[in-house]
């Protein structure tokens, strides 16, 4: 197991580093930066979705506090590296909250999504409403339907006036997805990854089998919501303003559709699913024939009625098809496999 | 007294407002365990069909009350034969389709009515209690929403394809032994359904800017008021939508209305806690 997870970690850090390497010469920085963060995005709710189980539909929420908490913190503090952890601390305790209280409630799919969804409005309710001067924390006023702009944006630790911007910002997001990918790998990889898909595949069982599923489910949903966050921290600072429709319920349709297309219950789809769409809309708002939201409404359901599983199980099924097949005849190949059981891939 | 007056019927507007725009998705709902997130869409489309039925010259009435409807009943069985139909039993598929259809609707009335608002008049004039004034308009609201409520109570209640629905509503699998396809009941039942969220969205339509993405609006407030009702169809709708407007008018008139529609939510957020599968699975269990 270690050594597979061995090179795993190194499959993914040679294609990152030659994607980093490689991306730049085809867009520009300033596109790629905002794929990278919605990548990160896509990923938080794949982690919970596609391996807790857990269908959240206010991942919006998550990455509108993050990017809140991060330009308040920033605008008070006028340092980015403290403002950068807290919009990670502030959405992971905040779902830490509100999931204990949907899994301690045992409310599942349905109950859970109205829930996800009916907070995410009332932060875009609240958000909206705070146009007044009485709305203020510390020196950042909410600003209401503006949003607030100006806040410090990052900066190196330590050194306020030293900016983090343009080509460089885009490796510190992009490093920042790699990690944020490994780190959710080995979580996986762990028992406690392990154990929470076995609560995604039969919840009852697992709880007769003595584990605490809400906790488990309570701390998932908790680290999805800290990756969230932080997707949202780079994001205020790749936008510069953040406003209330963070907290749109487009915002979170668009991320359900992103782990959708690319594909639930795989690490990279979502990753995949959230880039490309994003790119794709980037696009599709160069012309203006067609709507594009016409588009990404057409591609949901298409998807859900043709390909429910996504791209990347899509790809890497027909992949096994066309070239899994000269390997598995492979007689070397099959006696290794004999001989550890069944517990590769 | 005068004040009392205003406020009374200003929450009795709320609760009827809250029923009506829910009733198409609760009768969906209720029937095939189907969410529609179009939902809102649906009622967005049966704005735009009077807005546009009045603009060529038909009565206002004839076509906030006949015309929408059908028109959204129709473009609800299109969606039910190509999209719906497929995904029986699998509801977060279901809810996955039809918010991209709820997206699909919005880029198509972007396309064709263009990103502006648009809006008619009320029809009926307002009048003055005492020192306020009153809109007259929702009164006509109360009372569609008490016809429609009745008229449901008694197709289920009293005749034969009603019998069949509620049938078909507990044991699809006994409805089908006995010779009825659940096919032909789910086409009827989603058109019937979206035809009712069609009438919603004609009757207020005079009352808001429309835009394509008024839905919206709409959307949470009407799953919300479904799922917190419960398994019972009618009395589930009146329950909830009776404590969710009472909730957010109480709050709306002592503090302001944003706190109101955010007293709403966290209301629904505590009810669904305390009763998760709605307020008639454990009151008023097994009415209609």
């Amino acid at each position: 197991m270690d050594r597979h997870f061995g090179r795993d970690i190194a499959t993914t850090l040679i294609v990152s580093a030659v994607l980093i390497w490689i991306m730049p010469m085809l867009l520009s920085t300033y596109t790629l930066t905002v794929l990278v963060i919605y990548g990160m995005l896509g990923l938080s709710l794949g982690l919970i979705w596609g391996f807790g189980g857990i269908l959240c539909f206010g991942q919006a929420a998550f990455f509108g506090l993050g990017a809140y908490t991060y330009a308040i913190a920033a605008v008070n503090i006028g340092e980015s590296t403290l403002p950068m952890i807290l919009a990670v601390l502030v959405p992971a305790l905040f779902a830490a909250a509100l999931g204990a209280m949907m899994f301690y409630g045992r409310l599942t799919d349905v109950y859970l999504g109205v829930i996800t969804l009916v907070v995410t409005l009332i932060f875009f309710k609240f958000m909206n409403s705070t146009a007044g001067p009485q709305y203020a924390i510390g020196n950042a006023r909410l600003g209401g339907f503006n949003g607030i702009p100006g806040f410090q944006t990052l900066n190196v630790p330590g050194d306020p006036s030293a900016y983090i911007w343009g080509d460089s910002y885009f490796y510190v997001c992009a490093i920042a997805l790699v990690i944020v990918y490994l780190l959710v790998s080995w979580l996986l990889r762990s028992s406690f990854g392990r154990i929470a898909v076995g609560i995604r595949e039969n919840e009852t069982r697992l709880s007769l089998m003595g584990y605490d599923v809400a906790a488990r489910k309570t701390v998932m949903f908790s680290v999805g919501a800290a990756i969230a966050g932080l997707s949202g921290a780079f994001f205020a600072n790749w936008s510069e303003i953040v406003t209330p429709n963070l907290f749109s319920l487009g915002q979170s349709a668009e991320i359900i559709i992103w782990c959708i297309v690319g594909g639930l219950g795989t690490r990279l789809g979502p990753v995949v699913g959230a880039a490309g769409l994003a790119y794709l809309k980037f696009m599709l708002g160069q012309q203006s024939m067609v709507n594009n939201t016409m588009i990404m409404g057409l591609i949901l359901v298409l998807f859900v009625l043709f390909l429910p599983k996504g791209i990347v199980p899509a790809i890497s099924g027909l992949w096994r098809i066309s070239f899994g097949r000269k390997k598995r005849n492979n007689a070397r190949h099959n006696r290794r496999n004999r001989a550890r059981g069944d517990t590769h891939g | 007294m005068d004040l009392g007056f205003v406020i009374f019927t200003e929450m009795l507007y709320a609760v009827a407002s809250l029923i009506l725009i829910s009733a198409g998705l609760a009768v969906v709902f209720g029937m095939m365990k189907v969410i529609n997130l179009a939902h809102g869409e649906f009622m967005m489309m049966g704005g735009y069909a009077t807005i546009t039925a009045v603009n060529l010259g038909v009565n206002v009435f004839v076509a906030m009350l006949i015309i929408a409807p059908l028109i959204v009943g129709l473009i609800g069985l299109v969606v039910e034969r190509l999209v719906i139909r497929h995904l029986y039993g699998r509801l977060v598929d279901t809810m996955l389709a039809t918010w991209g259809l709820s997206l699909f609707f919005i880029g198509a009335a972007t396309m064709i009515f263009g990103n502006t608002t648009t809006g008619i008049s009320t029809p009926i004039p307002g009048f003055t209690v005492g020192d306020y004034q009153v809109n007259g308009y929702n009164f006509f609201i109360i009372l569609v929403t008490i016809v429609m409520l009745i008229a449901m109570f008694a197709v289920l209640k009293g005749t034969r394809a009603g019998l069949i629905a509620r049938g078909a509503m507990q044991r699809p699998d006994m409805a089908n032994a006995l010779g009825y396809s659940p096919d032909r009941i789910y086409m009827a039942t989603f058109f019937c359904g979206s035809a009712l969220s069609g009438l919603a969205g004609a009757v207020l339509a005079p009352l808001v800017g429309l835009v394509p993405t008024s839905g919206g609006a709409y959307i949470a407030k009407s799953f919300i008021t479904v799922i917190a009702g419960g398994p019972s169809l009618i009395t589930g709708l009146i329950s909830s939508g009776s404590f969710f407007g009472f909730v957010s008018q109480v709050f709306t008139f002592s503090i302001s209305p944003v706190i109101g529609e955010v007293a709403l939510l966290i209301g629904a957020v505590i009810l669904l806690r305390l009763l998760p599968q709605g307020v008639t699975s454990k009151f008023f269990k097994g009415k209609l």
